[in-house]
């Protein structure tokens, strides 16, 4: 069996499970944020039932429209926070608190090697960094996952992903996500597990293996997930984690495709609009004039994002019609960022440092686009309209790329701002 | 269950941001989310569609945000039936927990025209095109399956005991 086959085994009570054969499976975490969880609050109250499952083993964030961007959204979040006062919920995450979900409850400890989560929101794929089986559903699933701590799934076949050699210099996860995602297309995976392995993992951080995994979904994945090792167990232990349980995917474990990736051919890579799928190297951008610059989201809000943005950003200003936002996925990266100074670096820089949200990523607010302008950003989707008007463009990379792409003002390596 | 309306037809990768975009997802009032439905990439959706029609498309139809508030304004749009090549898998999940029958039928979906008058029996798991006279055969839904879609949901299917 592979690593997902396996975790879904052990949490159907079986020996061994079979692709395609439909199971029922038992959750160790429900997560909704504050726009799945009121259509899933809504169905839940059809059951009549007073609690859900488990009080601990459920959690909402409030952080896609949170602060609250409107009057609707202010509703949205309220009916979440009554619902969670209501049924006792441990793990409320609202503003002060709440960070974007998917950099918070790995920081927080929520999700350990060998979980099963479900997530009614599709980048719930991310925890498979940490080891575990994690995917999107929708609300409805989420309001039965609440209510029974069950789910059903029908057990994917998988492709694994060995990994070789080492990344170079502001070359990251992302780089190498969007490169694979360029290789097998938008629903390469489509339905199947990602296994990423091999040598290669030892130089990918956490930060690396948590946006890789959080992009399986760009790929039409079921999930995505990395063998652990120490680096794995290490981030779990630090951020207090519940005790690991590791898979390992059998030596005969059938995989449909086996992908190689030399992590160190890997260059700076941008997906251009619109589609994920549109990978393209330096030598296939042209001059490409952008109006804002973004980092921050789920894929790479995290401190070592930061980090490779104000390395490149220091001692620098941005170009003068760019618009710079960048976004601590979570209150504690925000605190870190600040103490390392880099909050100061992106202040001079000529950047706005916001509170945690998902608000541009996908189009709700803080740094929407007008008709014909361009973005350079680190979230994961370039969809038409994802981050405002129909007519905008959105071109996905990396940290590095996109504080690159903002001193110069067009799409630009960091390996030409930096010389390398 | 039978269906029958005509065919609205869209390409590959339909994704679920522009099925309904985030900027309306401050809400989750059906007709409200209905009256954007599909506008990011066609204006005229809202005004054309009518009770019953078919909607066609290419691969991975679905893909992206799992936001269940696509089925919902797809199906409150008066959308019978989604014929797809192939469908993401979010996407596959939602539409049926929300009771919007969905068919995945690569040669219906190709042989399948723009306002084709379309009839889907998923009973039998038969697609006549009514137009052309094609006939199209898929897997039927299996039994528990169509009790979700004829209760209106998996919730209303549970509430009202039928599986």
């Amino acid at each position: 069996m592979t690593m997902t086959q396996k975790i879904l085994a052990a949490h159907s009570g079986r020996e061994s499970v079979c692709p395609g054969e439909l199971i029922l499976t038992d959750l160790d975490l429900v997560l909704g944020n504050d726009i799945t969880s009121p259509v899933a609050i809504k169905e839940f109250a059809k059951l009549g039932k007073d609690s859900v499952f488990d009080r601990n083993k459920v959690t909402m964030v409030m952080d896609h429209f949170a602060p609250n961007k409107d009057i609707k959204a202010a509703e949205q979040c309220k009916m979440c926070r009554d619902f969670c006062t209501k049924k006792d919920i441990t793990h409320f995450y609202d503003v002060g608190e709440m960070g974007i979900e998917h950099a918070l409850l790995p920081e927080k400890g929520l999700v350990t090697a060998g979980n099963v989560v479900i997530g009614a929101d599709s980048h719930t794929c991310t925890y498979g960094a940490l080891g575990a089986f994690s995917t999107g559903v929708g609300s409805t699933d989420m309001a039965c996952g609440m209510a029974t701590g069950k789910a059903w799934f029908k057990v994917p076949e998988a492709i694994k992903v060995v990994l070789t050699g080492e990344l170079r210099r502001f070359v990251s996860g992302k780089d190498v996500i969007l490169h694979i995602i360029g290789e097998i297309g938008v629903d390469g995976a489509l339905y199947r597990s990602m296994e990423f392995t091999g040598e290669g993992l030892a130089s990918l951080t956490m930060a690396d293996r948590l946006c890789m995994a959080n992009m399986a979904i760009e790929a039409g994945a079921k999930n995505g997930i990395f063998e652990v090792d120490d680096i794995t167990l290490d981030y779990i232990r630090t951020h207090g984690g519940a005790e690991p349980v590791i898979y390992k995917a059998d030596e005969d474990a059938d995989y449909d495709e086996v992908l190689t990736v030399d992590l160190s051919e890997i260059e700076p890579t941008v997906a251009f609009p619109h589609l994920p799928e549109n990978a393209r190297t330096f030598a296939e951008i042209g001059d490409v004039k952008i109006d804002q610059v973004v980092i921050g989201s789920c894929t790479n809000g995290r401190l070592e994002d930061l980090i490779a943005a104000a390395e490149i950003m220091k001692g620098r200003k941005a170009a003068k019609h760019v618009r710079v936002i960048v976004i601590p996925a979570t209150q504690q990266i925000y605190l870190d960022a600040m103490e390392m100074g880099l909050i100061r670096t992106f202040i001079e820089f000529g950047a706005v440092v916001s509170t945690p949200t998902c608000g541009p990523c996908l189009g709700g607010y803080m740094g929407i686009l007008a008709a014909g302008e361009r973005a350079v950003t680190t979230t994961n989707r370039n969809f038409v309209g994802r981050m405002g008007h129909p007519e905008s463009e959105v071109y996905l990379a990396s940290p590095a790329t996109a504080a690159a792409s903002a001193v110069t003002g067009r799409i630009t390596s960091p390996w030409e701002v930096m010389e390398l | 269950m039978k269906y029958t309306g005509n065919a609205i037809k869209y390409g590959d990768n339909v994704d679920t941001d522009v099925i309904i975009p985030a900027r309306y997802l401050n809400t989750s009032d059906h007709r409200e989310l209905a009256s954007h439905c599909m506008e990011d990439i066609d204006k005229t959706f809202v005004s054309r569609v009518k009770q019953g029609d078919i909607m066609v498309a290419g691969q991975n139809f679905g893909c992206g945000s799992s936001r269940e508030h696509a089925p919902i304004a797809i199906k409150a749009s008066g959308i019978s039936v989604v014929i797809a090549k192939s469908f993401a898998r979010i996407f596959y999940r939602n539409a049926i927990n929300i009771g919007l029958a969905i068919v995945e039928c690569p040669e219906a979906a190709e042989g399948i025209s723009e306002g084709d008058n379309v009839e889907a029996d998923l009973d039998n798991g038969i697609i006549r095109n009514i137009t052309t006279g094609k006939e199209y055969k898929t897997a039927p839904f299996p039994e528990f399956v169509q009790k979700i879609i004829e209760n209106g949901g998996l919730m209303q299917a549970i509430a009202n005991g039928m599986i």
